[in-house]
């Protein structure tokens, strides 16, 4: 299995929420997680209800059986000072490097570098291992950009070729490339029964695998359940409209005669029903449209108040039961 | 209650002094499609209009017959024109929009030299604020051109909604700074003496710069640099233009939302940052709002009525006797003059009745968690229409389950929305909101964007709506 978990998706699907729910259900049996985000956006600090995270991995949740995640905000900026230091030992050029605005160059305008410095921190915690010769975590998942730029992303060594055909920055961009094309990284794209991030999932997908990049599973999130569908909705509305508010009369809402409040329910409640079936119908050709993509599906239901720190652990929960972990 | 003003975007696109409208969001709230149905309408009502998109789903952008992406507003077909108003639109292509720029702002042998540049290169296409700041710069361009009355922009899927209104001053002050400058130093060694003492310190700073990018890098950047030169004033007047003219009053910002925690957080962040800025915003689009036509029947009761029918299915199955009532209550009709509330407190009294545990173990009959639930409803109602057109009373009460179950689920979602609106007009409540009811289906084609228009149109009436629950 693979030890990198990269989750993409269109904006609104909730990655964040999916990233740090497998970080979770990773974690179990008492395995250790690193859950990182790249985009600056604190969105894991939210779900977990604690305070923005500086960058400095540490622990944010345990799981059953002893299991730890741990967190980690990715600062680009952060990142080259680290790197720097690692591999040139330049603690106060850095510094220097900083104060005339090199660090902000290298990490906002010079492209493609931003990208490596993010991939490369997560790779970096992949390979790292502990005294013991054990890897300090046994999964990074990372919270990744949206769809429409994961290729652009990961495929760091394209975006660095142009720019630097030798010198450290490519052999770093090529350090990263190899774990990232490895079995070691798996891409998952995260996406909702509907038309455009089914379409954005798909052409993903699509540029991933024209890439040579790993892709891993599709999570369908916020699945709702199917009540009605349209035959039944057909039928209710059919000539059964009185049977129906006979039946809703039964139930104690009141008469059923024209004019009844049992009655005057019928209109709106079909009409909800008509939607609702709308939406069915899509969805099941959503869904037959992500069954071609022949990746493994995940499925999260919606969780109708939003996502707090239980419903997380439930997401996890329900993960766990699906992904062979 | 809360009543933020409502905010009339027919109003907003009648106004011949609104010039540009700028819609801003986080991602996957359908500001695209916000963007692209004001195009729609304000063109149907008589404006010359032009829709400058940065990255529309496929459908979305074929809808307008700009699928092809070519940086020039192209006529969009099937608009009616009878008021007078034509809809063009465009889809961003940033790096295009770059190389016109510098072909623009150098003589021909340098711009040259920029546009074969493999830093500039990458620079085009691939720096995150490139997009953010040729999006101003196209922008500024149409309106230059005064050959629209009304300019609609989307705002790029940024990381954060900040990004297009820091991009162009950061891209600015890059390629203006002290960073690029030192690089240049040694490529025009042998000015001013007065530089001579720095560049000592810099040489040595290159070095180090070097060594980490790479010498081969190292000699892109500054070859860049230079050639970029004569350019960087070009660039910072252009992002102060840019910043001004989203300033002025002809400009109206509008935040896009759904009603959803993260994107009514992500704009509430928004409108304080507009107003930190001095920029005019003129409201909130709250996208995907679902309503009821039976707000009056809240979600406990909805379920409360569809446990005693289910119960009363489970009893009628397990005795095996389909004629007999499934509830006490079946000849209740005269009921029609008492009123919900004491109808309710009945209910739940008959209820009692058939509660007993052997029809708790048998209600199995819809599954509210299961999504093979509708197949069973489906087979039931079709079963019922073809062999019984006047039906059994069972199926009519599957399918009243199903009802009030969906009404149930509808009455939930209502509630959260209004919940997460309240707290974003408590926050700023001087914000003036339209809501756009959620559409069952995405939309994409130019009958779907009139329809959007029409509901950003047509608000509700506001009367207090108390939320159930």
């Amino acid at each position: 299995m693979s030890r990198l978990h990269v989750v993409s998706g269109k904006g609104g699907t909730g990655k964040t929420t999916v990233a740090a729910a497998l970080a979770l259900a990773l974690a179990a049996d008492g395995r250790r997680t690193l859950l990182v985000e790249v985009e600056g956006r604190q969105g894991i600090a939210q779900l977990f209800e604690t305070g923005a995270l500086p960058y400095e991995e540490r622990k944010i949740a345990g799981a059953p059986g002893g299991g730890e995640v741990h967190a980690l905000a990715i600062d680009p900026e952060f990142a080259l000072l680290d790197y720097l230091h690692m591999f040139y030992k330049l603690g106060s050029a850095g510094r220097a490097l900083k104060k005339l605005g090199a660090i902000d160059f290298a990490t906002t305008i010079a492209p493609g570098l931003r990208d490596v410095l993010l991939t490369g921190k997560a790779c970096e915690a992949v390979r790292r291992k502990g005294k013991d010769g054990r890897f300090v975590y046994d999964y990074v998942v990372m919270d990744a950009p949206p769809t429409g730029r994961i290729t652009r992303f990961l495929n760091v060594n394209h975006e660095v070729a142009g720019l630097a055909r030798t010198g450290p920055i490519h052999n770093q961009a090529q350090a990263v490339m190899r774990v990232l094309k490895s079995p070691e990284t798996a891409v998952h794209m995260v996406t909702l029964l509907e038309e455009m991030p089914v379409q954005e999932t798909a052409d993903g997908i699509g540029e991933l695998r024209a890439d040579g990049l790993p892709t891993g599973a599709v999570i369908i999130n916020m699945v709702r359940p199917a009540i009605l569908d349209h035959a039944a909705v057909d039928a209710a509305a059919n000539g059964r409209r009185a049977a129906v508010a006979k039946a809703l009369s039964q139930a104690g809402l009141g008469g059923a005669r024209r004019g009844g409040l049992a009655e005057r329910l019928v209109d709106p409640l079909l009409e909800q029903a008509r939607e609702h079936a709308e939406r069915v119908a899509l969805e099941r050709a959503q869904r037959a449209e992500l069954t071609g993509l022949e990746l493994p599906l995940y499925e999260l239901e919606l969780l109708t108040d939003g996502v707090d720190l239980a419903g997380l652990y439930r997401l996890a929960t329900d993960l766990r039961k699906q992904w062979p972990m | 209650m809360d009543m933020a003003p409502q905010l009339d975007t027919d109003a907003l696109l009648a106004d011949p002094e609104t010039r540009i409208i700028v819609c801003c969001g986080s991602g996957g709230v359908g500001k695209t499609t916000t963007a692209a149905a004001l195009g729609v309408r304000a063109a149907e009502r008589g404006r010359k209009a032009v829709v400058l998109t940065i990255d529309p789903a496929r459908r979305l952008a074929q809808s307008m017959g700009i699928d092809a992406l070519d940086n020039v507003p192209r006529r969009v077909e099937g608009i009616d024109g009878a008021a007078g108003g034509e809809l063009h639109a465009m889809m961003l292509d940033m790096k295009r929009t770059f190389d016109e720029f510098v072909e623009a702002h150098a003589d021909p042998e340098r711009a040259r030299a920029i546009l074969a540049n493999p830093f500039y290169q990458s620079l085009s296409a691939g720096f995150a604020g490139t997009q953010e700041y040729m999006a101003m710069e196209k922008l500024g361009q149409l309106r230059a051109r005064d050959e629209w009355d009304l300019i609609i922009v989307d705002t790029p899927p940024s990381r954060s909604a900040l990004d297009f209104l820091d991009a162009p001053k950061r891209l600015g002050s890059f390629l203006d700074g002290k960073f690029i400058k030192i690089l240049m130093a040694p490529a025009k060694v042998g000015g001013r003496a007065g530089m001579k003492f720095l560049n000592v310190g810099v040489s040595m700073m290159t070095g180090t710069v070097s060594k980490v990018l790479g010498g081969q890098l190292m000699r892109d950047v500054q070859t860049f640099a230079a050639a970029m030169d004569t350019m960087f004033g070009g660039f910072r007047t252009r992002a102060e233009a840019t910043y001004r003219l989203l300033q002025a009053p002809g400009t109206a910002f509008l935040v896009v939302a759904a009603p959803e925690r993260d994107a009514l957080r992500e704009a509430a962040y928004f409108v304080e940052r507009l107003a930190a800025d001095r920029m005019p915003l003129a409201g909130l689009v709250l996208n995907r709002v679902h309503g009821s036509g039976a707000v009056q029947l809240s979600a406990e009761r909805a379920l409360a009525a569809a446990e005693t029918l289910s119960l009363g299915l489970a009893e009628t199955s397990g005795a095996s006797n389909p004629a007999q009532p499934a509830n006490p209550r079946g000849s209740a009709g005269p009921a029609d003059t008492t009123d919900l509330a004491s109808e309710a407190g009945e209910a739940e009294g008959a209820t009692l009745t058939v509660n007993s545990p052997e029809n708790l173990a048998e209600d199995g009959i819809v599954d509210p968690g299961s999504g093979h639930a509708q197949e069973q409803n489906a087979s039931a109602a079709d079963d019922s229409s073809a062999s019984d057109p006047d039906g059994s009373p069972t199926s009519a009460e599957r399918l009243a389950v199903g009802l009030l179950r969906l009404h149930a689920e509808r009455m939930q979602v209502l509630t959260r929305e209004q919940r997460t609106h309240h707290r974003f007009t408590t926050l700023h409540p001087e914000v003036p909101v339209a809501e756009v009811a959620a559409l069952p289906g995405d939309v994409h084609d130019l009958a779907g964007l009139r329809a959007i228009g029409e509901r950003l149109a047509e608000q509700p009436e506001r009367q207090p709506k108390s939320a159930a629950g």
